[in-house]
């Protein structure tokens, strides 16, 4: 058990000078300490994923505790009958254009953060942390008043824009963060070369800055899919709903179709667990990089 | 203005010298998207709440409409005792729930750091629920806690409990019910925090606790602990103003029922505002939540000492 442990073979070497100490107490967990409480929790993680599939996949009525035999029937009803494909796109579209605006928008001002000095900087970054403490849900009413105002109840852009504004403070202070990580001096050294400010920020920072845009782009996408109030305040029209709004239709039905709902929250599932593949390599160091550190 | 204001820092080491030959004006342009947005969509909408609270405003009596004075202030705090019990809900929500991922976060945290065959896997399968969304996990809370096909239904199967128990409408059961619900979403994001802030904890620290003879649990309190107080102190607080403002499970999963057992301060302003259209009672509502929630976060923040002598 102990030999896969990995680090530093040459402190192993150096433990027989130090007799009658227990070796490395900390990583000689007794491995049912590990396994027993992991998979306590395992099972309360994954049962209710299990219990959505199974409802999914299980003919309408069936009790059975596996999903045998297998239907899709729940899924085309759920995305033709229950509007669900149109749905989808709406969400496809607010998620995508979310994650532009917010990632440009707080690309240039995190750039602005991160490489000069400006007079109402200090200010500026207070009305970032401040507005953490914003609560969307909150403002709903003049939210609502102001895009009534702009003609823009029922579009999708309304949604697009709230959503992007309640990411922006958080991306931004993260991305000023990685950019402060990438020397100064890069910069300078394509400007002696001839560049310009924007040429030498687009060859040299921004391949860098990659990982951290990735992050904060999918955490923009997935906030934007996920959420729920602007989209069923904002959006009356059937036609203009996304997903989590059709999701509530569901549960809010006087029978609520099971089959239908965990079908629908499949399809609503699928994106996020897609993206949380994809970045998950990245949460861990990019959440100690930036977020926690500052 | 924007000029003189750039120009107030002028003698720049050498090192900037090719940076000031860009316009002055560059920084205000690089963050004038975002202050715009942020003072169209955050800051004036503040800024109007504030305002409506000092007045009565509700669109279907409009002949109501004018200056209130505090009026609304006063009828929250002494004549409205849905307010206090949906104020005193929230706290209990909140309190409850952050403690309790905390409490499992950190215990599975401190799991999934350990060395042992099909980490990789586990970590995945453990932070899974963390982008789940209230309204997904409402969804599938709301097929688990099902009084006809739901796991009370298998419980009852196997002789535990009843058929036909519904947790989510029994005033007794539905609080713990709507707490595992979120729970089981919200455990991954402490999971995950401090996760990252372990992996920075220096490993001579531990070899030095051994060779004093530090048991596993001394090293605990006095290694891992100090090392995670700052990450834990702020992504509590960050959880907890998210607990209370976040209404999108709560409002899916009870709806603020059964009898308005499960409403917070939050689904009942939501209520006020765009059911009752009483849009100034709701505004002073808010400005209260907004100075409640401000006050508990220099309060805890003080009273942690954040940022202060640890490590």
């Amino acid at each position: 058990m102990i030999t896969e442990i990995a680090p530093a073979p040459e402190r192993t070497a150096a433990e027989p000078a130090r007799p009658g100490r227990r070796r490395r107490a900390w990583d000689e967990v007794p491995r049912w300490q590990i396994y027993l409480p992991l998979t306590v929790y395992l099972l309360f993680t994954l049962i209710p994923f299990y219990w959505i599939l199974l409802f999914a996949l299980r003919p309408a009525g069936s009790t059975s505790l596996v999903p045998w035999p297998m239907t899709f029937e729940h899924f085309e009803k759920v995305w033709t009958e229950r509007s669900f494909g149109t749905y989808f796109a709406n969400s496809v579209y607010v998620g995508l254009a979310t994650l532009v605006l917010t990632t440009v928008v707080a690309l240039a001002g995190g750039y602005a953060l991160a490489r000069f000095d400006f007079r109402l900087k200090r200010g500026f970054m207070l009305a970032l942390l401040c507005s953490q403490f914003v609560p969307g849900a909150l403002l709903l009413v003049p939210l609502f008043q102001i895009f009534a105002e702009l003609r823009m109840i029922n579009s999708l852009g309304s949604v697009i824009i709230a959503e992007t504004v309640f990411q922006l403070p958080l991306s931004m202070i993260l991305i000023s963060g990685f950019i402060r990580n990438v020397p100064y001096s890069l910069e300078e050294a394509a400007w002696v070369d001839g560049c310009n400010r924007l040429t030498a920020f687009r060859i040299v920072v921004l391949p860098l800055l990659r990982p951290g845009l990735i992050a904060v782009g999918s955490f923009a996408f997935v906030h934007a899919w996920n959420h729920f109030l602007f989209a069923l305040m904002f959006l009356s029209d059937q036609g203009k709903q996304t997903i989590p709004v059709g999701l509530n239709t569901l549960m809010s039905a006087d029978s609520v179709d099971l089959g239908a709902l965990a079908a629908g929250g499949i399809i609503a599932a699928v994106p996020v667990v897609i993206v949380f593949a994809f970045i998950q390599k990245w949460l861990i160091t990019g959440f100690s990089a930036g977020a926690v550190k500052g | 203005m924007a000029q003189a204001a750039a120009v107030a820092k002028p003698p720049a080491p050498p090192r900037r010298r090719r940076a000031s030959a860009t316009p002055r004006r560059l920084p205000y342009l690089l963050i004038a998207p975002a202050a715009l947005l942020m003072l169209g969509f955050i800051a004036y909408p503040v800024l109007s709440v504030f305002y409506y609270s000092l007045r009565n405003h509700n669109p279907t009596k409009p002949w109501r409409n004018g200056f209130a004075g505090l009026d609304n202030f006063t009828r929250a705090f002494a004549h409205d005792p849905q307010f206090w019990d949906t104020l005193t809900f929230s706290a209990q929500w909140v309190v409850v729930e952050v403690g309790l991922q905390l409490l499992f976060g950190l215990a599975l945290a401190l799991i999934v750091n350990q060395t042992f065959v099909g980490r990789a896997l586990g970590r995945a399968l453990v932070f899974s629920p963390w982008a789940v969304s209230g309204v997904l996990t409402s969804a599938i809370w709301v097929l688990l806690y099902n009084s006809q096909t739901g796991i009370t239904r298998y419980l009852a199967d196997a002789g535990l409990g009843s058929y036909g128990t519904s947790w989510l409408s029994d005033t007794s059961t539905v609080f713990p019910a709507a707490i595992v619900a979120d729970l089981w979403r919200g455990v991954p994001f402490f999971a995950i925090l401090i996760l990252a802030d372990l992996q920075s904890v220096s490993r001579d620290l531990y070899e030095a606790a051994e060779v004093d003879g530090a048991s596993r649990l001394q090293q605990f309190r006095h290694i891992t602990l100090p090392h995670l107080k700052d990450a834990i102190v702020l992504s509590t607080l960050l959880r907890a103003v998210w607990e209370f403002n976040n209404v999108d499970l709560l409002y899916t999963l009870t709806g603020g029922g059964p009898a308005g057992e499960t409403t917070t301060l939050p689904l009942y302003i939501a209520n006020k505002s765009v059911d009752a259209h009483d849009f100034g009672y709701a505004s002073a509502l808010t400005t209260v939540a907004f100075v409640i929630l401000l006050f508990c976060s220099i309060a805890y923040l003080r009273l942690s000492k954040f940022g202060g002598d640890s490590k």
